[in-house]
């Protein structure tokens, strides 16, 4: 099997499996409670906030524990909205390609008054700072943008719209998600107000993550009930899932440099490979894009397809086309950087590891070159295209 | 529990009649590319039977396989019959369709309708030469 969809998730480290584990059958007492079980999971929550913070550059007070990213971009997203709305501003700035648990948040302040501008994400799928810049306004309460996308993998100058944000004196969140573990973050030297970030991209396990809320921005709770995590998120704490998470973060983060160069090389191998595929494009930036993240578009094919016939030989992958979410739409994110329908049906996103060998990559180009040769062979779209009657888009 | 029946992944797999037929009594072609589903079916019609069939799908597995399994449950049959097919027949055959699904057995219905619509047309065009 080769696992190609690390966007998706990643298997858990073994380190991380180890942590989770001895918390589930020693260390299981509730943080809250006084006696010396319950203590000692204090312990390790508090040990696993402080590790979380110091791989970003934060303080451990900052640090909040979540069920993952989705959770965590609700929170930040409202929490923004709401001390702006406490001011009389109710302007919030965005993309159009930005994960939806931050566009649906979105949709529905804006349902409740709020005005929401999505940014364009051009055709490299690359934000332009100076367009966040001029969107500002005087009653601009926050500006959300992520650090890099999930589906194409490109990255943001983060570093720049946070100085903008930062001059302007308007609060700024990043939807950091597909980017930690994988790039270096420092909330500080990246003018980062909030961030959000889940456990199961880096190794560790799912139902995890934080939110990172620079100290004084008053949060608002999305879960009310008991005092834990500062009383700005109720239920008792998940301990062995944080502590895992803390693990796989230190982990990863310790070898990330390593695992980015070599991985970058094996992406870039696998885009090389696949770009001999005729009509075929690479979606987004070719250099400034997530080290395992390759994401094309073929013509004349349907993604779902080719993932079931990739599936038979053992790869597993991802499409952004509308046959695999259920609606009729292909991809937001493939349709805001200029894809047609027509095109965007027929992606593939293929998110390899620093574990992903070069034989593997070897393999995955030519199963992929013989699936898209296989469908094309029997596509009305692509005879219409061979024979002249529709025209080539890529 | 899988995405499509065992019966959707045979005729996704291995599907049968795909392909062209050069001298096709009756075409028809329905969906778009925009939706991302196409089905174009090819007709050889003998006697008001239905001789031949073949097709081309650019769409999913769903899409694949009911266009499959419809040129099967068509070959050989009276016109009459296969003019009779229903959507809810291909489903059923394949052992079921997910829900958001059931659109794919509707364009394999359609694409046959399509195509002997397109025979009938080009029946009455000879007779009026």
């Amino acid at each position: 099997m080769i696992y190609a969809d690390n966007a998706a998730t990643t298997k858990m480290s073994k380190e991380a499996v180890k942590v989770m584990v001895s918390l589930m059958e020693e260390t299981y007492g509730n943080p809250s409670s006084l006696y010396s079980i319950g203590q000692k999971a204090k312990e390790v929550l508090e040990q696993a906030r402080a590790d979380v913070a110091s791989v970003i550059g934060a303080e451990p007070r900052e640090i909040l524990f979540t069920s993952g990213g989705s959770e965590a971009d609700n929170q930040a997203i409202r929490s923004a909205a709401a001390l702006g709305a406490a001011k009389g501003k109710k302007h919030i700035i965005s993309s159009s390609f930005e994960h939806h648990a931050v566009l649906h948040t979105l949709e529905k302040l804006r349902k409740e008054g709020y005005e929401i501008t999505l940014l364009p994400v051009h055709e490299n799928g690359i934000i332009i700072p100076q367009e966040v810049e001029d969107a500002i306004r005087e009653d601009t309460c926050l500006v959300t943008i992520m650090f890099a996308n999930n589906e194409i993998g490109t990255i943001q100058p983060i570093r720049e719209i946070g100085a903008i944000c930062r001059s302007k004196g308007v609060l700024f969140h990043t939807d950091a998600v597909q980017a930690i573990g994988h790039v270096p973050i420092d909330v500080e030297k990246d003018n980062i107000d909030m961030l959000s970030a889940s456990a199961h991209k880096f190794h560790g396990p799912k139902g995890t993550g934080f939110l990172y809320a620079k100290k004084g921005i008053r949060l608002s709770n999305l879960i009310e009930g008991g005092a834990q995590e500062r009383g700005r998120r109720a239920g008792t704490e998940n301990v062995p899932g944080i502590a895992a998470m803390a693990a796989a973060l230190k982990e990863t983060a310790a070898g990330m440099e390593e695992a980015a160069v070599k991985t970058a090389a094996k992406r870039d191998r696998l885009i090389k490979g696949l770009s001999e595929i005729p009509h075929a494009a690479l979606n987004g930036d070719a250099v400034k894009r997530l080290p395992g993240n390759v994401s094309f578009c073929f013509e004349g094919i349907e993604g779902e397809s080719l993932l079931l016939l990739l599936d038979d030989r053992g790869i597993m992958a991802s499409s952004g086309s509308a046959c695999t979410s259920g609606s009729l739409d292909p991809s937001h994110v493939l349709l805001a950087i200029g894809r047609v329908h027509d095109v965007a049906h027929g992606s593939l996103r293929l998110t390899i590891s620093e574990e992903t060998t070069d034989a593997e990559i070897e393999e995955i180009i030519a199963a992929v070159k013989e699936v898209v040769t296989y469908l094309r062979g029997f596509s009305p779209v692509w005879r219409d295209l061979t024979e002249g009657k529709a025209q080539f888009i890529l | 529990m899988a995405l499509y029946s065992e019966k959707v992944m045979d005729h996704f797999r291995n599907p049968r009649n795909v392909g062209v037929i050069e001298d096709a009594d009756g075409i028809g072609q329905v969906g778009n590319a925009k939706c991302g589903d196409i089905m174009k079916m090819y007709l050889k019609i003998e006697n008001d039977i239905v001789e031949d069939v073949k097709f081309e799908t650019f769409g999913c597995g769903s899409a694949i396989a009911s266009s499959s399994m419809a040129t099967e449950m068509i070959k050989g049959k009276p016109l009459s019959e296969a003019m009779q097919l229903t959507n809810k027949a291909v489903a059923e055959a394949l052992d079921g369709l997910p829900d958001y699904k059931m659109h794919c057995s509707v364009l394999a219905e359609e694409a046959i309708r399509s195509a002997i619509d397109d025979y009938y047309k080009k029946q009455e065009a000879k007779k009026d030469e």
